[in-house]
């Protein structure tokens, strides 16, 4: 993911150590000096994300790379630039939580990531990838993206992918953009002065710019949304995962396809914004569908959104750094065409706790 | 008297070019004034008005990019050094500079300054000191005098709970990175002509590449001081200065062999 950052054209690099991931600020330190470009080891995530923030003020591509507690602390700079809308990429690899919580993967910093995270009305775009390869596609992505929409741009990968070797294809390496966007603070001559600031005093220019956010937003609702389907066509129980539970899942539909069992996946890949239309439409055909992940229901809640009653929706996940197993997923998937559910009356995580405290008494 | 003569006139005092002609929005007696005026005709005087970029922090200089025209940047509390720092990265020719007060510099900034500082950020920092939160409304900083009284320590800041004053001209000249540290005050001319002269040492310290540089302005506050302006002058020589002694700190062997115009 560095390397694609870099041949992306990122000109500047700030970060803090931070397992699972400092793999990639490792190889920042090396290559970008030998670029002739920026790389700070920052004090702190605070200071980290803060000269993300003034840099990318300048209209360059720039970066930083965290897991989830020291992303919990670029909070605060993450706010500052949306309300200042300017373009940065972030890559946060998850880990298991809350707290200190441990290095191994999750998939919890989903809601701080879609939902929210830094104060005000602002949202951001989220990429998860499930292999390397989509890792390096969605860090270019990211880039290309944040410049487009002025826009924050996460690429959301968990600690699995963060630690996985696997052969993949990077990009070529792309020149230097020449020249700064017409916001750029650049200290320029010969032009008059710019100011970039997230500072509105009066309510109604506040307004007005969370206005200009919205609909920037839902310019990107309408272009931006990503998704893959597997074996959807005429899938009855219809999985939901993304990155690392959505590669889960996929083996796991794989096996109940072999068994006979009409599953199929939609894995998001951009999770913000949300495939809400295609979540949808490919509940209307289901008997049941069952949302994965490595956290206790965050997606759950958004696929319930899109879904809309159209069909019972399940919810199988392990958290604190726990993958599931495809067979973990496939006995849920047996479950569930064995007794397709009329509806899931009662209470959707209590029952999945219920039935996690039996596979981890198994185990 | 009325000036007839406007042929032999000539122009001894006028706004920099620095500074736009917008009133600001500090209290009367105020020494952001003064500071703002000092950092504008320095940047006049080095003709660096266009290659500049400002940082803004928070707190009552939140709104300084209104007065300085240039290019400016607004950071989140405490944040301006390390923002200053992803803008010298990409731009290292430009002059980068914060405009921090005590509170965003010594107290929730402390972490970015020092380490700005100890990585010898090739950035200019100018400090306004004024010993309490202004925007806030008057209430303790890590800069309150011992025994001043703020709307958060009413009965006057007690060192036995509330410890001493965080003296960060002294702190940051301990960083064996800092190029230029001192300390200067605005209380009267002729100290503002020392001030003036050392954010030019300090300006001139950022364009040769020497490292980081710092002033310190003891400033006043006399709206949330609870005094007039005249007393505040006078509070800022009797009671700031002994309490935060002007000097030098930091002065690198480079910088004392620079020759340095202006002032």
């Amino acid at each position: 993911m560095a390397e694609a950052a870099l041949r992306a054209g990122c000109e500047a690099y700030f970060g803090y150590p931070i397992t699972p991931q400092t793999e990639l600020l490792e190889h920042m330190a090396a290559r970008m000096p030998e670029l002739g470009r920026a790389f700070v080891q920052a004090e702190s995530e605070v200071a980290a994300i803060n000269m993300v923030y003034g840099a990318a003020c300048t209209g360059k591509r720039v970066m930083t790379s965290s897991s989830s507690p020291g992303v919990s602390l670029m909070m605060e700079g993450l706010s500052y630039i949306a309300g200042t809308e300017v373009p940065a990429v972030i890559i946060d690899v998850m880990r298991g939580g809350p707290g200190l919580g441990n290095i191994a993967p999750a998939q919890a910093d989903y809601h701080q990531m879609v939902h929210g995270g830094g104060h005000g009305d602002y949202k951001q775009i989220v990429l998860a990838p499930a292999s390397v390869q989509e890792a390096i596609d969605l860090t270019v992505l990211a880039f290309d993206l944040a410049e487009k929409y002025r826009s924050i741009a996460v690429v959301l990968a968990d600690g699995s992918l963060g630690q996985m070797m696997e052969p993949a294809e990077l990009p070529p390496m792309q020149p230097l953009k020449k020249g700064a966007p017409e916001w750029a603070v650049t200290g320029e001559p010969g032009r008059p002065r710019r100011q970039l600031t997230s500072i509105y005093l009066q309510p109604e220019d506040e307004e007005t710019t969370n206005i200009r956010l919205l609909r920037r937003w839902m310019e990107i609702e309408a272009n931006e949304v990503r998704y893959q389907g597997y074996y959807l066509e005429d899938a009855e129980i219809v999985l939901v995962g993304f990155g690392t539970s959505g590669r889960v899942a996929l083996s796991a539909v794989r096996q109940a396809r072999a068994e006979g069992i009409r599953a199929g996946l939609l894995r998001p890949i951009s999770l913000s914004p949300f495939p809400t239309e295609a979540v949808k439409a490919a509940a209307q055909s289901a008997k049941a569908m069952l949302v994965v992940e490595m956290n206790a229901g965050q997606m759950l809640t958004d696929v319930k959104l899109a879904v809309q009653g159209a069909c019972p929706v399940d919810f199988y996940g392990r958290m604190g750094g726990v993958v599931p197993l495809p067979d973990e997923v496939l006995a849920e998937i047996r479950r569930l065409h064995a007794n397709p559910p009329a509806d899931l009356n009662g209470h959707t995580r209590a029952a999945w706790l219920d039935r996690l405290e039996l596979v981890r008494g198994g185990n | 008297m009325v000036i007839t003569d406007t042929q032999n006139a000539k122009v001894v005092y006028e706004r920099p070019e620095s500074l736009t002609d917008i009133s600001t929005h500090y209290c009367p007696g105020c020494t952001h004034g003064t500071a703002h005026r000092l950092v504008a005709e320095v940047l006049d005087e080095m003709g660096r008005r266009e290659h500049s970029i400002g940082v803004a922090s928070v707190g009552c200089s939140v709104f300084s990019y209104n007065y300085f025209d240039m290019d400016f940047v607004q950071a989140a509390h405490g944040r301006a050094p390390a923002m200053a720092t992803g803008v010298k990265r990409v731009f290292p020719d430009r002059t980068v500079y914060t405009y921090q007060g005590d509170g965003d510099l010594a107290s929730i900034g402390m972490a970015e300054i020092m380490h700005a500082a100890g990585r010898g950020e090739n950035i200019t920092v100018v400090f306004l000191n004024n010993a309490i939160y202004g925007m806030t409304g008057g209430q303790m900083a890590p800069t309150t005098l011992p025994g001043m009284k703020t709307t958060s320590s009413p009965l006057g800041r007690d060192v036995e709970t509330q410890g001493m004053p965080l003296k960060m001209s002294e702190i940051l000249a301990t960083l064996d990175a800092t190029a230029y540290v001192v300390r200067r005050s605005l209380h009267n001319p002729a100290e503002i002509r020392k001030a003036k002269k050392a954010l030019r040492t300090a300006f001139e310290v950022q364009e040769r590449g020497l490292g980081f540089s710092m002033v310190e302005l003891l400033s006043s506050c006399p709206t949330n001081w609870g005094i007039n302006p005249l007393e505040s002058l006078t509070f800022i020589e009797d009671k700031m200065v002994p309490a935060y002694p002007l000097g030098d700190y930091k002065v690198l062997e480079a910088v004392k062999a620079m020759k340095v115009k202006g002032a």
